[in-house]
């Protein structure tokens, strides 16, 4: 057996079901890959060690008995740092929530410990999610494994990393914007955001609530698949999860695309997106048609004025979002300040980064007297407009393919200045939010040593569709086999 | 009262707001119990907390119990309807905004009808939405506050009235209070309960010159914990702005607290600029369709409203409309007057005892009639044994108050405290002594002085220590005057 | 049109975010130059068109009225800056609710 921190999230589960590598093996092997890497990536907040040996045993104990154990048995998970785990640590990224333990489990977390998954850790992101680099970590940022002078990408540019670095075998981030897309496009792995309402956001801390969807993140579609499988479904205490038809891993992978229609949205292959990248969609797109899907350009014509109706939409449900962190209930209290106001303002003073500051701002503004209608109310009538253009392109095509990201992974520090360029960063996924659907990003070609993503988009609800034509993709290519040197 | 005949009369208006804490087993947006009191955060989760990542999900009997209440208030019921949020910062609220409802309102254009001794009026209401109550504060002798979430995110309804305000006097704003709590306890959406706090009421208030038709500059009174507080409140605050009026000050734009000690409202806050609570649709809870079988549905299980009762109470009983007023003052005093009445058949008599010795004991107690120890059935008997003679109306007031104490059944209290003495013989002897030492008496009652009858009649039961059956006596005491049957 | 320091400083206030002099005026600066991308949204006609709050039309998502077990005190206070006799406690209150 190749060395286990190199193994499939599918081949551990496989192994550890059948006995041929107890989970307390898989947890260490990866701790101790965590010990080996973590000081050059700096993927987690925080690891979970005692917790995870613990669980595995009993992963084992339960084997031993011969009870049933969970589809996930024993593989060895990271969650980003904005789903709450009960009695460990949860930060988001903040200053404001630094040590701050919840006393319950997200359902996702809950799920996927039922499952029989390991948690190993809690990785690191872009402060409440916001962000495309991971630079906005009031924890320090986070490296990416192919160029530790690179960022990973964001905001779950931790789950990216700890995926890519072989620290975990899995991982789930969140994706409000590109969050789980742009960071796996970034780092060479697979990563879906799923359908709106797919997997329930209870416990998911939130940035703007109509937009966020919990996703897994791994170094295969198969792998990506299993983690959504446990994960997905109704849940009755998120009112805004869908009772949808039943997602299943096994039926990605059956079957091929023959007679699949691809739309390829010129919009998304334009001006600002590298050479590069235009030229390895294009050969993926290619590579998709010799497997017998068909393909056509299309436009879809409101798709430019995502941007800016994320950026009314978004900031405007976070100021809200936001307004909790008073000082009073959990999180930082800051000296100083008269009064309860004041001490108020001064904890978010001293507990807000400068992103999370501005997006409170902008928001706080689009949603005031007199501004509302200009604003919000207009950017939620071209979030319509947007989702009538997908809901057109998707009665011709079965899914749509586009770059995940214009460029490939970036210098630390290189936008860190530019605040709309590091926006930019995510034109090519901030669609798929728009619209509620589900997209994926994976591997498709090399840029100066870094990876390129391609994105799949798909129907809402559809992620089987949009999952089997990545995973032919991958099938058929061999750019989810690199992996990075990792140099300290 | 507003002006005066040598002065510029003023014209009260007068809007309200009504909050009502909604009979629900869980809050509106968790599974927490609702409830009164208890240790200081012990009702509280994540959800109710505000705890980072959770979620609210919609409590079903809270938005039914909304569109039960809309219904009764004759409201139309928005087919459509959505929650919002309402953005604002202060140490009471966990999520630094408040679930509530904006511009699609459950109920909306409604009305209700209230007679004070000014004559009858209708009272429109603008709309009647949802949303949260928030927790409590309380201080701290350091100066500081503490805060109690037991309270947060327990289903509030929020009743306001229409602009420009139908109402003009304290009267009629008590009225309306009293006959909205009437109909809100009737149909089980709200205990009523003024003095805990989980009916609230906040009237704005405003004076104008009479004939003058801009409105004049309103203020809001809160901590109005009875009728009587929401009437002085009102007078006092109308009185108060008349007054300033008539110096030629101007009423500022504040909100006022109630001081039920020192009898007047005082300055709460300022209000220099409108709140900016920046409403948004919540994204995190879906829009309530709420079709036409629905509505039917709850409208169906609708009890008989105050209104209806008291009419029916006039026309199958035959009492007065003030009687019929009190008795359906909440739908247990109806429920109890009926069950009464048709236990023991006689809806006079029982309509006297409860207005009379039952009100005056629950007074004294301080409760009301749900936790009165003694039922209906109880009052039936006791009014049938009063009726059959079997104990005196004097006896009746005692048995009745040892059942009021201990919810014993009034036929075994009058069986211990000894049955009414009906006995010709047993009686034969009581009226021989007292004859005898009442001669003049006696004699003037032989010649034709019916007066003297009662005092005869009392001097008896004063021996018999009220056992005598009255009745009995008369009968006796007639037979031995001349003419009599002997 | 753009924005004033003015504007920065009362949605601060709005937003209970005490900003350094230095801070606004990055905030203003940053604001602005994401604001301009905001002006392409006027070009769109979005007359008579209904706007989207959710992503699914899925209504009436209601649970049944029935009492769940509530934290125990210590944990509903564990993460409390300032717990005191089982309360959240809070500096003085200066400004009105």
């Amino acid at each position: 057996m190749k060395p286990l921190t190199h193994c499939s999230l599918r081949a551990l589960r496989d192994a550890v079901r059948s006995g041929e590598v107890s989970a307390r093996e898989v947890a260490q092997a990866h701790l101790d890959r965590i010990t080996e890497v973590e000081p050059a990536i700096s993927a987690l907040l925080a690891v979970t060690a005692d917790d995870a040996l613990a669980q595995a045993d009993a992963v084992d104990a339960a084997r031993s008995r011969g009870d049933k154990i969970g589809p996930l048995a024993g593989v060895p998970i990271a969650l980003k740092d904005v789903i709450c785990t009960r009695g460990v640590a949860t930060t988001c990224g903040s200053r404001i929530l630094a040590g701050w333990k919840p006393p319950y489990d997200a359902t996702v977390a809950a799920r996927i410990r039922e499952a029989g998954a390991v948690m190993l850790g809690k990785a690191n992101c872009d402060e409440f999610a916001m962000g495309s680099s991971t630079e906005n970590s009031a924890y320090g940022p986070t490296r990416n494994p192919w160029n530790l002078a690179c960022v990973p990408g964001g905001s779950s540019g931790g789950s990216a990393a700890a995926v890519a670095a072989r620290e975990v075998a899995g991982s789930l981030g969140s994706d409000t914007g590109g969050s789980i897309r742009q960071p796996a496009a970034l780092c060479g792995i697979v990563g879906l955001k799923p359908t709106y309402g797919r997997v329930s956001r209870f416990g998911l801390v939130a940035y703007a609530s109509s937009l966020d969807q919990i996703g897994p993140m791994a170094r295969s579609v198969e792998d990506a698949a299993l983690l959504l499988e446990a994960i997905c479904g109704l849940d009755p205490l998120d009112s805004t999860s869908v009772d949808a038809a039943p997602f299943t891993a096994t039926a990605v992978t059956r079957g091929d695309i023959r007679g699949l229609r691809i739309g390829v949205p010129r919009e998304f292959l334009g001006d600002g997106v590298d050479g590069p990248v235009v030229a390895a969609v294009r050969a993926a797109v290619e590579a998709l048609c010799a497997m017998g899907a068909t393909a056509e350009e299309c436009s879809l014509r409101t798709v430019r004025h995502s941007l800016a109706t994320y950026y009314i939409l978004a900031p405007a449900e976070a100021s809200s979002n936001l307004a909790r962190y008073d000082g009073v209930r959990f999180g930082l209290r800051a000296e100083g300040g008269s009064g309860h106001a004041g001490m108020t303002e001064a904890s978010r003073e001293a507990g807000f980064g400068a992103e999370t500051k501005q997006r409170i701002l902008v928001g706080t503004y689009a949603l005031s007297a007199g501004y509302y209608d200009a604003y919000y109310l207009r950017a939620q009538k071209v979030r319509t407009l947007i989702r009538r253009d997908f809901d057109a392109a998707f009665e011709r095509f079965d899914v749509l393919v586009t770059p995940t990201s214009p460029t490939v992974a970036f210098g630390i520090g290189e936008k860190s200045d530019d605040p709309l360029a590091m926006k930019l960063a995510d034109v090519c996924t901030l669609p798929a939010n728009m619209a509620g659907i589900p997209g994926v990003s994976i591997p498709c070609g090399m840029d100066r040593g870094l990876p390129i993503g391609l994105q799949i988009m798909g129907r809402s609800f559809d992620e089987e569709t949009t999952l089997r034509a990545a995973y032919a993709y991958e099938q058929a290519t061999h750019w989810h086999t690199l992996r990075p040197e990792v140099n300290r | 009262m507003p002006g005066t005949q040598t002065e510029t009369p003023y014209v009260g208006s007068i809007g309200m707001e009504v909050h009502a804490e909604l009979l629900t087993e869980s809050k509106m947006f968790c599974g927490c119990r609702n409830a009164f009191g208890g240790k200081p955060n012990t009702r509280c989760c994540p959800v109710c907390l505000g705890l980072p990542g959770s979620l609210p999900v919609a409590n079903r009997l809270a938005v039914e119990l909304v569109i039960r209440a809309a219904l009764a208030l004759n409201c139309a019921i928005s087919p459509i309807a959505k929650f919002d949020r309402k953005n604002y910062f202060y140490p009471d609220l966990p999520k630094g905004y408040q679930i509530s409802q904006y511009d699609q309102p459950i109920g909306s254009g409604g009305w209700l009808d209230i007679e004070p001794e000014a004559g009858p009026r209708r009272v429109r209401i603008r709309r009647v939405h949802l949303e949260e109550d928030t927790g409590k504060l309380m201080h701290l002798p350091t100066g500081e506050s503490a805060v109690d979430y037991n309270r947060s995110g327990v289903p509030l309804m929020e009743i306001v009235t229409e602009f420009p305000p139908d109402m003009s006097s304290a009267d009629e704003a008590r009225a309306y209070l009293v006959k909205l709590r009437a109909i809100l306890t009737c149909i089980g959406v709200s205990d009523g309960k003024m003095e805990q706090g989980s009916l609230r009421c906040e009237p704005n208030i405003s004076v104008r010159p009479a004939g003058s038709a801009a409105f004049g500059t309103k203020t809001e009174i809160k901590n109005l914990n009875s009728f009587r507080a929401v009437h002085r409140g009102v007078q006092h605050e109308l009185a108060r702005q008349s007054a300033l009026l008539r110096r030629g000050d101007r009423v500022a734009q504040e909100t006022r607290g109630w001081n039920e000690a020192r009898g007047e409202t005082v300055l709460q806050r300022v209000k220099e600029v409108e709140q900016e609570y920046r409403y948004f649709p919540e994204p995190d809870l879906r829009p309530l369709h709420i079709d036409d079988a629905w509505v039917a549905s709850i409208r169906a299980s609708l009890p008989e409203l105050p209104d209806t009762a008291r009419v029916r109470l006039v026309e199958q009983y035959g009492l007065s409309a003030t009687e019929a007023d009190l008795l359906t003052q909440t739908a247990a005093w109806t429920a109890y007057f009926e069950r009464a009445a048709g236990l023991c058949g006689n809806a006079r008599a029982t309509a006297n005892w409860m207005m009379g010795e039952l009100a005056r004991l629950l007074n004294a107690a301080g409760i009301e009639i749900e936790q009165c120890k003694a039922g209906p059935e109880a009052l039936a008997e006791l009014l049938a044994m009063v009726e059959s003679s079997k104990i005196s109306g004097k006896m009746a007031k005692g048995v009745w108050e040892a059942a009021f104490e201990s919810g014993e059944a009034p036929a075994a209290i009058a069986a211990r405290q000894g049955e009414q003495i009906s006995d010709a013989d047993a009686l034969g002897a009581v009226l021989d002594s007292v004859i005898a030492a009442q001669p003049d008496v006696w004699s003037a009652l032989c010649a034709g002085d019916e007066k003297k009858l009662t005092f005869m009649v009392g001097q008896i039961m004063k021996q018999t220590r009220g056992k005598a059956n009255p009745g009995e006596v008369n009968r006796l005491l007639r037979d031995r005057m001349p003419g009599g049957a002997q | 049109m753009p924005l004033t320091l003015d504007d920065v400083r009362r949605v601060a206030r709005l937003a209970r975010l005490e900003l350094t002099d230095d801070e606004a005026a990055v905030q203003l600066r940053s604001i602005n130059e994401l604001m301009e991308r905001f002006e392409s949204l006027r070009e769109l006609d979005v007359e008579g068109i209904e706007p989207t709050a959710h992503s699914a039309p899925i209504n009436n998502v209601l649970r049944e009225d029935a009492a769940r077990p509530s934290l125990p005190r210590d944990e509903a206070l564990a993460g409390a800056p300032d717990a005191r006799e089982g309360c959240f406690a809070v500096p003085l209150i200066l400004e009105a609710s």
